[in-house]
């Protein structure tokens, strides 16, 4: 397990659909700043720098060297991690594993993505050449096309699926770091938005948002010097699945990459009863079937039973298992950053920093990252040390 | 607040050209559908797996694949999508469908269009026909769609 570690700051943009305050490092910087003054740390107490982005959205390679300075890079060990939607939960467990090695005894990622500096489409054409490129490029239909198979699968409907966007961008409103915020949305106006891409209309998908968010690690001894409630690393675990959509089997029902991440990581903190153990979870949901996908994939409930979660409401605010109080990827999403905006999230809710969203008596928290085609991170926070 | 402040926005463009090369493998794949309108795979020794399109090794198996094997050209739909609105990369206008096709005798599937674009008509399970591009050139829309069989 390596040594003990915990996120002791966290720090994020406001993110929306287009920041022409900042440029891209600024953007890095404006989240770095902001985790180090909620660590109450300066730059020179980070020993280790790692970013997470899509690099090709915004046109740009090298977003290390490009944008490394923003989160205090210069003259120190830094580099990125880029896995398409992973990129922010795997530059996360990239920060874990430097200070759990013991080689370093703090560590600072920041994932950022700055969507309007861009052409996303393009980023997602950027794949494999000879196969997938030409008929399934950008994100839209991409997504959509594995959710009929899923529905054909677990009889999952439109309206359980439209009540997973209400959800995410009503706990919005309770986070001023949120993209979407909307209060007042109802399950008729998420099914009479336009449809994308068979059959998912424009409220069942996350947007596309500017923002970057930072989380700052510390070896033990620190963390508890530093913070009075460190948020303590328990499983962190990545697995990665095919490349190509055709080799993916049932993408959103058999998501083996995430069943076995969360077998592993399940295991080695002893969970058994996931709804009932975790007191609050922050997955990655590109788009709202995927949450409901997920539930039965976490162990929320078994197959088919993931949109009675959703109809009975236990993973609203007030329910068993609060998923995603801060709304979400649907409610927010700069990609390179979304996977370390569900760490931060998750972390905040054990420091108890979470203000209008925060859950009461916070202590294991799941958190989830997905990527690419079927790539899956799956994290387990606590304040519990061991 | 600040994403209401107006900057100064760069706008440009940049030329991207590649010139990838498909190995042996793939090269062999693009043939037999330009020449033969052939679908091919690969089958895995060690898992019985038949890999289309065809690959130099298993994945799972993380060992070479051996035989070829013709596939298709029919095969089941296993899922699919209509996509309503135009982007930059779609191969044809809007409404554009595309699915994920299990061929016949191939153990993978295959991303590709559809030429049938109402939903009505597209279920998971429905069989289906490559149609062939009357001009080919050694390339995966060799293969123009898939037709309702
Ligand atoms: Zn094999």
């Amino acid at each position: 397990m390596g040594r003990r570690t915990a996120i002791i700051g966290t720090g994020q943009t406001r993110h929306c659909s287009k920041r022409e305050d900042v440029n891209q490092m600024e953007l890095v910087y404006e989240a770095a700043t902001a985790a180090l003054k909620d660590a109450e740390m300066t730059v020179k107490d980070i020993d280790a720098v790692v970013l997470a982005n899509m690099e090709l959205f915004e046109g740009r390679a090298l977003p290390d060297m490009w944008c490394g300075e923003g989160a205090g890079a210069f003259m120190k060990h830094a580099f990125k991690i880029s896995t398409g939607g992973t990129s922010g939960t795997s530059g996360a467990i990239s920060g874990y594993y430097h200070v759990a090695s013991g080689l370093f005894n703090t560590a600072m990622v920041v994932g950022f993505e700055k969507h309007s500096d861009g052409n996303t489409s393009a980023g997602m054409a950027l794949t494999d050449p000879f196969w997938d490129r030409h008929i399934a490029a950008a994100a839209i239909g991409n997504f959509a096309l594995s959710v009929s198979e899923y529905m054909a699968d677990r009889g999952v409907t439109e309206e359980q699926s439209a009540k997973v966007a209400v959800k995410a961008r009503r706990n919005a409103c309770n986070n001023p770091h949120a993209h979407l915020q909307m209060p007042d949305l109802t399950v008729k106006e998420v099914l009479e938005s336009p449809m994308l891409a068979y059959p998912v209309h424009r409220l069942e998908m996350c947007p596309q948002s500017d923002g970057a968010c930072a989380i700052i690690y510390a070896g033990e001894e620190l963390a508890k010097k530093k913070c009075s409630r460190p948020a303590w690393v328990r499983a962190a675990v990545t697995r990665h699945d095919h490349i190509y959509l055709g080799e993916v089997k049932n993408r959103l029902s058999t998501i083996r990459s995430l069943k076995e991440a969360a077998r592993v990581a399940y295991k080695m903190v002893g969970i058994k009863e996931p709804l009932k153990e975790f007191d609050v979870a922050e997955i990655y949901d590109p788009l709202t079937y995927a949450e409901i996908a997920w539930y039965e994939a976490l162990g929320f409930c078994k197959d088919r039973e993931g949109g009675r979660l959703i109809d009975d409401g236990l993973t609203r605010m007030d329910g068993e298992l609060p998923v995603n109080p801060s709304g979400g990827v649907i409610s927010t999403n700069p990609v390179g950053a979304s996977g370390t905006i569900r760490v931060a999230e998750g972390a905040l809710q054990i420091h108890g920093k979470g203000g209008k969203r925060q859950v009461p008596d916070v202590n294991l928290v799941l958190v989830t990252g997905y990527g690419v085609y079927c790539w899956s991170d799956v994290m387990i926070l606590s304040g519990r040390p061991d | 607040m600040s994403d209401r402040f107006k900057g100064m926005v760069l706008e440009g463009k940049l030329d991207l050209p590649f010139s990838y090369s498909a190995g042996r493998t793939a090269s062999r794949f693009f043939i037999e559908l330009r020449d033969h309108q052939r679908i091919m795979g690969k089958r895995c020794p060690r898992c019985n797996r038949v890999i289309v399109p065809a690959q130099l090794f298993c994945k799972e198996c993380f060992t070479k694949t051996d035989d070829w094997v013709e596939v298709g050209p029919e095969g089941t739909l296993i899922t699919f999508t209509v996509v309503y609105r135009k982007e930059s990369h779609h191969p044809k206008d809007a409404p554009l469908a595309y699915g994920i096709i299990r061929l016949d005798g191939a153990d993978t599937s295959l991303v590709h269009l559809l030429a049938e674009t109402d939903v009505a008509q597209l279920q998971p399970g429905r069989r289906v026909r490559a149609v062939f591009s009357k001009k080919r050139i050694g390339h995966i829309l060799d293969i123009n769609h898939f037709e309702m069989a």
